[in-house]
């Protein structure tokens, strides 16, 4: 008895429930398609292949802001960060487009971590302002049209090409992955992030400075958005208002659908990629089912209350 | 006398947020009377007031979660949902009409009463248990009204989006160009529904008990729940009144555009907008701090703003980057007090 509970410590928990539940939603898709069509392309390496090619883009915007809720804070800036890197990188343009988009996402990490970490403004009303600040001025650098200028070849080839029959974009979320991965267990970053977002004061008084860490987060989080919507920005040829808002509801309940504690300190990077791929197949066999916008939502909704019902509930309070 | 004034001078530097908004309202209000073409004059007032109705409610519905140390991310949901709702209900004979707005209130309130179940009883975090119960009442809201549109009874719109003279006229309640009438016949009826709303229901459930228990939780959850306050209730309670709130914004907008829109985007601004109102309003995210009306304060001055890009006529495009740098230099300026906080760990919650 002793061993399994030492086997599945309670981090783990909320990961092999989504896993189940991932089983559990193909599974569900399968049994459709075989009444209706008689085939079962679900359980293809093809379609999943292109499922994972078409969640790279939350994935790697979920990593991002997965690392600013582990310090217990969020950044509500990543829809217009994405838009912004797209934006910039396709009117730059030659080689400089992706450079140039990745900067874009560096500068919006540092003003959010300046603004949360050393101004001390909750990160949830400062990356709103800076979010609609950003949009402010996309929309007057358009106009409000989408720009005409178009994606570069490499961008197109980073991500929705293939490298030995795997897709680039995957290739890239898996980098990603293994990089945030590598931070979150082997690195003093790493390691300081969970102790800030634990508690901070403790954090402070072992000597670890939390402000630079929370200005480091947030930085990896507009880089990541930055990185994601510059790749969205090829998948889909170019750059267009509004391009990065259906991705940061999505990837908040990914990153928590994972097990991570959205008040911060705990919480596991497979986590989140359990939860993206769970989010991304929920919505593919909605899709697949022809439900109506409505019936998603409801079902959305529903799954993630459940699901938090199951393994996310928080202490009662008892003294 | 000293007394009163030594109580006036406590008040105002213990809601120092909310007088310094409510100060910057008064003024840019002002401001923006004397560089309007037909400043000061009721149809102005009228027209402003009309605008803002919606965004007030739903930053109220806001400021009750946040009180909690929570936050609320269903509230642009949940008022889409009334708004829905009021699209189809809201016409017909006046005992339906009146059924209709029942209805359509009590819709939000109990939405807002399960939002309030699964943050009390589920124990998943509010911004979360919220962020999906919004997707719920979206697709609720999707189901009601695929298509924008809606049917609400035209006399209800005009009488509720003018002044109290056509709101008498209209329905005929007595001679509307009476001598006594005409000193307030003048006034706007969204501002007296704001004001009649807001304050009839604000100020005395702040009052009661659990109204003190949801600011005693956003102080501290622990201290609170030790001196045996009645923590579930007074969560439940803020919840609900939030749903309720919301569902008074849906409503409105429903009346004043006689129809009902399930868009998800509109929502969401609305939600996002709602925390900006709070925040400008005096009330601190991290619970405990703040009040309704400081709320109201907050989404009046946002309106504000964006009536003056119409009078300055300066290019609309450029509205959401005003907006937002004057969000971020207004948050900015208050937490420049903690640059000269001499004891860091006082800056960790």
């Amino acid at each position: 008895m002793n061993n399994i509970t030492t086997l599945f410590s309670s981090e783990d928990k909320p990961i092999l429930i989504a896993s189940g539940f991932i089983v559990v939603i193909l599974l569900i898709g399968t049994a459709y398609t075989l009444a209706t069509q008689g085939t079962m392309p679900l359980l293809t390496a093809n379609y999943l292949m292109l499922q994972l090619q078409s969640g790279a883009f939350l994935g790697i915007a979920a990593a991002g802001i997965m690392v600013v809720i582990l310090l217990g804070h969020i950044d509500l800036s990543i829809p217009w960060t994405m838009t912004a890197a797209a934006m910039m990188a396709t009117t730059v343009g030659s080689e400089l487009a992706i450079p140039t988009g990745i900067a874009v996402g560096l500068a919006v990490g540092v003003i959010n971590g300046l603004g949360v970490g050393y101004l001390r403004v909750p990160s949830m009303i400062f990356t709103l302002g800076l979010d609609s600040a950003m949009r402010g001025l996309m929309v007057a650098h358009t106009g409000g049209y989408a720009p005409a200028d178009q994606a570069t070849p490499l961008m197109r080839y980073l991500a929705s090409g293939d490298f030995l029959g795997i897709p680039m974009s995957l290739c890239v979320w898996t980098a990603v992955s293994v990089i945030i991965f590598l931070i979150l267990r082997k690195t003093t970053f790493g390691k300081s992030i969970y102790a800030t977002g634990n508690k901070e004061a403790a954090a402070y008084l072992s000597g670890i400075r939390t402000r630079r860490v929370i200005l480091g987060a947030f930085v990896v989080s507009g880089v990541c958005a930055a990185l994601a919507g510059v790749l969205l920005a090829g998948y889909s040829a170019k750059a267009y208002q509004g391009m990065g808002n259906p991705f940061l509801l999505p990837a908040i309940a990914a990153v928590v659908l994972g097990g991570t504690h959205i008040l911060g300190g705990k919480g596991r990077y497979v986590g989140t990629l359990v939860g993206v791929i769970l989010i991304v197949l929920l919505n593919s066999v909605l899709s697949i089912m022809q439900m109506p916008e409505a019936g998603r939502q409801i079902i959305y909704g529903t799954v993630i209350i459940c699901m938090l019902l199951v393994y996310g509930r928080g202490q009662k309070i008892s003294s | 006398m000293p007394e009163l004034k030594k109580n006036m001078r406590l008040l105002i530097s213990q809601n120092i947020g909310f007088t310094a908004a409510t100060i910057i309202l008064v003024v840019l209000w002002l401001l923006y009377n004397f560089l309007h073409p037909r400043g000061f004059s009721s149809a102005v007032l009228i027209q402003n007031t009309n605008e803002s109705v919606a965004i007030v409610f739903v930053a109220i519905a806001q400021t009750l979660p946040v009180l909690l140390g929570g936050l609320d991310l269903s509230v642009g949901a949940v008022m889409t949902l009334a708004n829905c709702v009021a699209s189809v209900l809201v016409s017909g004979t006046p005992f339906q009409i009146i059924l209709g707005m029942m209805i359509t209130l009590l819709t939000g309130t109990a939405f807002g009463l399960l939002n309030g179940l699964v943050v009390v009883y589920g124990r998943i975090q509010p911004i979360i248990a919220t962020l999906a119960t919004g997707s719920i009442a979206i697709g609720l809201a999707l189901f009601i009204r695929p298509q924008p549109g809606g049917d609400v009874d035209g006399d209800l719109g005009w009488a509720l989006t003018n002044d109290l003279y056509e709101l008498v006229a209209t329905y005929g309640w007595w001679d509307a160009d009476a001598g006594w009438f005409a000193p307030i016949s003048w006034f706007p009826v969204p501002l007296l529904i704001i004001l009649v709303i807001s304050f009839g229901i604000w100020i005395p459930f702040k009052r009661t008990i659990t109204g003190r228990t949801v600011y005693a939780i956003g102080s501290s959850e622990s201290a609170a729940f030790m001196s045996g306050l009645p923590i579930d209730r007074a969560k439940l309670a803020a919840f609900t009144l939030a749903g309720f709130f919301a569902a008074c914004g849906g409503l409105y907008l429903a009346i004043q555009t006689s129809s009902g829109n399930a868009d998800i985007s509109q929502a969401g601004s609305y939600t996002l907008n709602s925390i900006a109102a709070v925040v400008l309003g005096g009330t601190s995210l991290l619970g405990g701090i703040g009040g309704a009306i400081g709320s109201l304060v907050g989404a009046l001055l946002l309106r504000l703003l964006a009536f003056y890009f119409r009078i300055l006529s300066i290019d609309p495009l450029l509205q959401p980057l005003i907006e937002g740098v004057v969000l971020l230099v207004a948050v900015s300026l208050g937490a420049l007090r903690t640059l000269q906080t001499k004891n860091r760990l006082r800056l960790f919650r």
